[in-house]
């Protein structure tokens, strides 16, 4: 405890020593865009806890719900309204690049803003029920390249949505070609989707590997392939990823932040380095573990095209089933 | 027995004394909310929506508060009918019929303290059944798919008007006007936006909470201060309790058979609780023949519509739980307020929200003794309480509605779409369109096209999955008969509620 406590002092010491050129003072403002008890609530709330014990900011952080429009009405605030505040973050994830690729906020870019960090991810699995026919990832794309309609997929987002394309960047780097053929149905949430799966009427189940632990530790439903780079660490660690399979799929459902675009350029070092040192703590990583995040960090400097680089792969898949003419 | 060992849990959930004392406050608000004359159980449950919400309530606690309301409701009903002969709520009409003679005989203490007494017992038998009857619905549930849940829809959707409703013509345009409400927002079958026009505040669709509080408490605030403002009512005499021991065992088989009954037509989806009270005291009538002299006072024309009506309303908890399609308009609120919670209901809420399911069995249970214990003792207390000018009742209401709306969002855009629902609630309720079908239609609507969309995918666009399986042929020719019946049994019913009834009941 005392090592630890004094490492991540080091940390904060060796960074306050880096960035004596500007600091935040008074209030800081993390903007949810979501109700209370949401994913992107639970950003703004754990890093604005953790930021504040690393004593990378004087006062605390304030947590603000604006929910509406899957984000947009916080992005849109973010962007007309808050556009050169320097003491502003506001929570974003997957959900927030695919809205954006897919132009659900009008007139509103990815390049609007200023992506400052990721903290996190949640990765993206394909699973089946206990009784299928289907082994492993190859079997089940398999099928699905011969004849399109035979594997049937249901998950928790809108048609178009994070859950719908896993499927199609899946099906893309296994070589199916007619993409909109692929049945998707889509629930209000993972759990309604699974107990489909479960219950038989559908053949495969689509979402993030926090959605299926209690299925998949009853024994119900299989996990053909964890859409990441390497194996999960801890109970995961037995699920193959499709990469191992042969398939190039990588789904992380990231979570971070970005900040308004005409915020100084000081500030923005700031929070940059304050997410890099959030991130290498260890209150963040017992923050991880405890909600069942799995590591994903960018550097900071490479964020930003990452961010980009996603929205572009999803206009495109978007593009490809229709959605976007 | 795995079904005892939840229920065990739920007890410890329940039974903390943070659970414990909203169960409390809940059954004492629902009281006081259903003797009010006019409050029926769902608005009162709206009426708490936001204090909840306001209250940061986690999710256990929030449904353990609206349950107690709920039963709560369903006990205050009663005192109206009794003292006032004016029910409290729709369910409570039937006891007016003995209730009120007893209390013009000067026996009022008697039967407020037997109606207690069998509202307890219809509310225990109701809830046992709800324990026994809701894990094997569940189980069976999982086996529904896309068609059967379509066909479960197009049920709950014809039984709508439900036996008692007076004009379908109406409950049809309501529920229409709720699909129409429902279809604002992202469609997810296919990922567009309809009838957004750009506004971003309307992009994931209208909240049905606002929805809600807005078409029952303010819609409800207004009529208030239309036709009660000014001074409460004269002070009323309940009289001294005369009941004895012996009074109270002869009327044991009145409070299972209507326990019994009532839950019964709880379960039915569309049927809810007046049936459940009607059926229960006719049935009475008709056992005891000329043995009773119902009409003038018979102490089992009290029991049987009030064990009637509390064994109702735990049975209409059954469909809604199990399989998420609420079986009266205050489940269907009860529903609302837990998917906004981010539960969904259906047959996964058993396994994945067990804490949540038991803890509100439980406190079910709990809420039944404490009501009981609150009842009797404390029934002069209500009665003076129905005596409280509204100049101070409703500012509170207000109050509460504005701050716990406010709390979910932070949005003052929210706060304009629940006063416009309240203003257009209380239009329609002159109009005398009934709102529980719009609720209905918000929560519904959008199931039933998300699963007949999905049933077509899965048959790859032969319509003739929808009837393929011998469960959804049977949903097809029960909602047939529910489309049917009310045409030829329903005048009848009425005709003979009306006959039994001197004065028209005050709808809810």
């Amino acid at each position: 405890m005392m090592i630890k406590r004094s490492l991540s002092f080091i940390a904060a010491a060796a960074f306050s020593l880096h960035a004596t050129a500007w600091q935040p003072s008074g209030k800081v403002e993390c903007i949810a865009p979501s109700d209370p008890g949401g994913g992107w609530d639970f950003t703004c709330r754990s890093a604005g806890n953790v930021l504040r014990d690393l004593e990378l900011i004087d006062g605390s952080v304030q947590t603000v719900n604006m929910a509406g429009a899957g984000g947009g009405v916080a992005y849109a605030h973010t962007v007309s309204k808050r556009a050169e505040d320097d003491k502003l973050i506001v929570a974003a994830s997957t959900a927030t690049t695919t809205r954006l690729a897919q132009k659900q906020f009008p007139g509103l870019e990815a390049d609007m803003v200023t992506w400052i960090g990721a903290l996190g991810a949640d990765y993206g699995v394909i699973a089946v029920g206990k009784d299928s026919e289907y082994e492993n990832l190859n079997q089940l794309l398999d099928a699905a390249k011969k004849n399109p309609k035979s594997v049937k997929f249901a998950g928790g987002s809108a048609r178009g949505g994070w859950d719908h394309l896993k499927v199609l960047i899946a099906a893309k780097a296994a070589g199916a070609d007619e993409l909109p053929e692929i049945p998707y149905l889509s629930y209000n949430n993972g759990g309604e989707a699974m107990t489909q799966v479960v219950g038989g009427q559908v053949d495969a189940f689509t979402g993030d590997i926090s959605e299926v632990t209690g299925f998949l530790s009853s024994g119900d439903l299989r996990v053909l392939a964890v859409l990441a780079d390497e194996r999960l660490p801890g109970d995961f660690a037995d699920i193959p990823t499709a990469k191992e399979q042969g398939i190039d799929a990588v789904g992380p459902n990231w979570r971070g932040f970005y900040m308004p675009k005409g915020a100084s350029s000081e500030s923005k070092e700031f929070w940059r380095n304050a997410i890099d040192t959030l991130y290498a703590s260890d209150q963040w990583k017992k923050v991880m573990k405890a909600n069942g995040l799995i590591p994903f960090h960018p550097p900071a400097g490479e964020f930003d095209a990452f961010v980009k680089q996603q929205v572009q792969d999803i206009e495109g898949l978007s593009r490809e089933i229709g959605l976007l003419k | 027995m795995e079904t005892l060992g939840f229920l065990i849990e739920g007890f410890a959930v329940a039974l903390t004394p943070y659970n414990l004392m909203f169960a409390l406050f809940g059954a004492f608000a629902g009281t006081l909310i259903g003797c009010l004359p006019g409050l029926g159980p769902a608005n009162g449950v709206a009426i708490l929506i936001p204090l909840a919400f306001a209250l940061g309530l986690p999710p256990e606690t929030a449904m353990i508060l609206l349950t107690s309301v709920y039963a709560g409701a369903m006990y205050g009903g009663r005192i109206s009918s009794i003292l006032l002969n004016i029910p409290g709520d729709e369910p409570a009409m039937m006891t007016c019929l003995d209730g009120y003679p007893m209390a013009q005989k000067g026996r009022a203490a008697d039967a407020l303290a037997i109606s207690a007494i069998a509202s307890f017992s219809g509310g225990l038998i109701g809830t046992i059944g709800l324990i026994m009857l809701a894990p094997v619905l569940a189980k069976f549930a999982l086996s529904f798919g896309p068609a059967e849940y379509f066909a479960l829809f197009l049920l709950a959707f014809a039984t709508l008007g439900g036996i008692t409703g007076k004009n379908p013509m109406k409950t049809v345009i309501a529920a229409t006007l709720g699909i129409m409400i429902s279809t604002v927002g992202i469609d997810i079958s296919t990922g567009t936006q309809r009838y957004t026009f750009g506004v971003l505040e309307l992009y994931e669709g209208i909240d049905f909470i606002l929805a809600i509080v807005g078409l029952f408490a303010i819609s409800e605030l207004l009529f208030f201060v239309e036709s009660r403002i000014g001074g409460g009512r004269k002070k009323m005499n309940v009289g001294k309790l005369t009941l004895t021991f012996k009074e109270i065992l002869t009327t044991i088989p009145t409070q299972l058979r209507g326990g019994v009954l009532g839950f019964i037509s709880g379960v039915l989806p569309g049927a809810g609780a007046s049936l459940g009270s009607f059926i229960s005291y006719t049935l009475e009538k008709q056992v005891l023949g000329k043995k009773g002299h119902f009409g003038e006072g018979d102490i089992r024309g009290v029991v049987a519509p009030e064990a009637g009506n509390n064994g109702a309303s735990s049975g209409a908890l059954v469909p809604m739980l199990t399989l998420g399609v609420p079986g009266s308009g205050t489940t269907a609120v009860l529903l609302a307020m837990l998917i906004s919670l981010n539960i969904t209901p259906g047959p996964l809420m058993f396994t994945q929200n067990a804490d949540i399911v038991w803890g509100v069995i439980a406190a079910l249970l709990i809420g039944n003794v404490l009501l009981l214990l609150l009842n009797i003792p404390l029934v002069g207390f209500f009665v003076r309480l129905l005596s409280v000018p509204p100049m101070y009742l409703l500012p509170i209401v207000t109050m509460v509605a504005f701050v716990g709306i406010y709390s979910i969002s932070n949005s003052t855009f929210d706060l304009y779409f629940m006063v416009a629902f309240g203003a257009v609630g209380y239009f329609l309720r002159k109009l005398e369109v009934p709102v529980v079908p719009i609720i209905l239609g918000l929560l519904l609507g959008p199931e039933m096209e998300k699963n007949l969309g999905h049933a077509l995918v899965l048959s790859d666009g032969d319509w003739s999955v929808l009837w393929a399986s011998t469960l959804a042929k049977s949903f097809w020719l029960v909602a047939g008969l529910s489309l049917v019946l009310p045409y030829v049994v329903g005048p009848m019913l009425r005709r003979r509620m009306n006959a039994a009834m001197k004065e028209s009941p005050v709808s809810d």
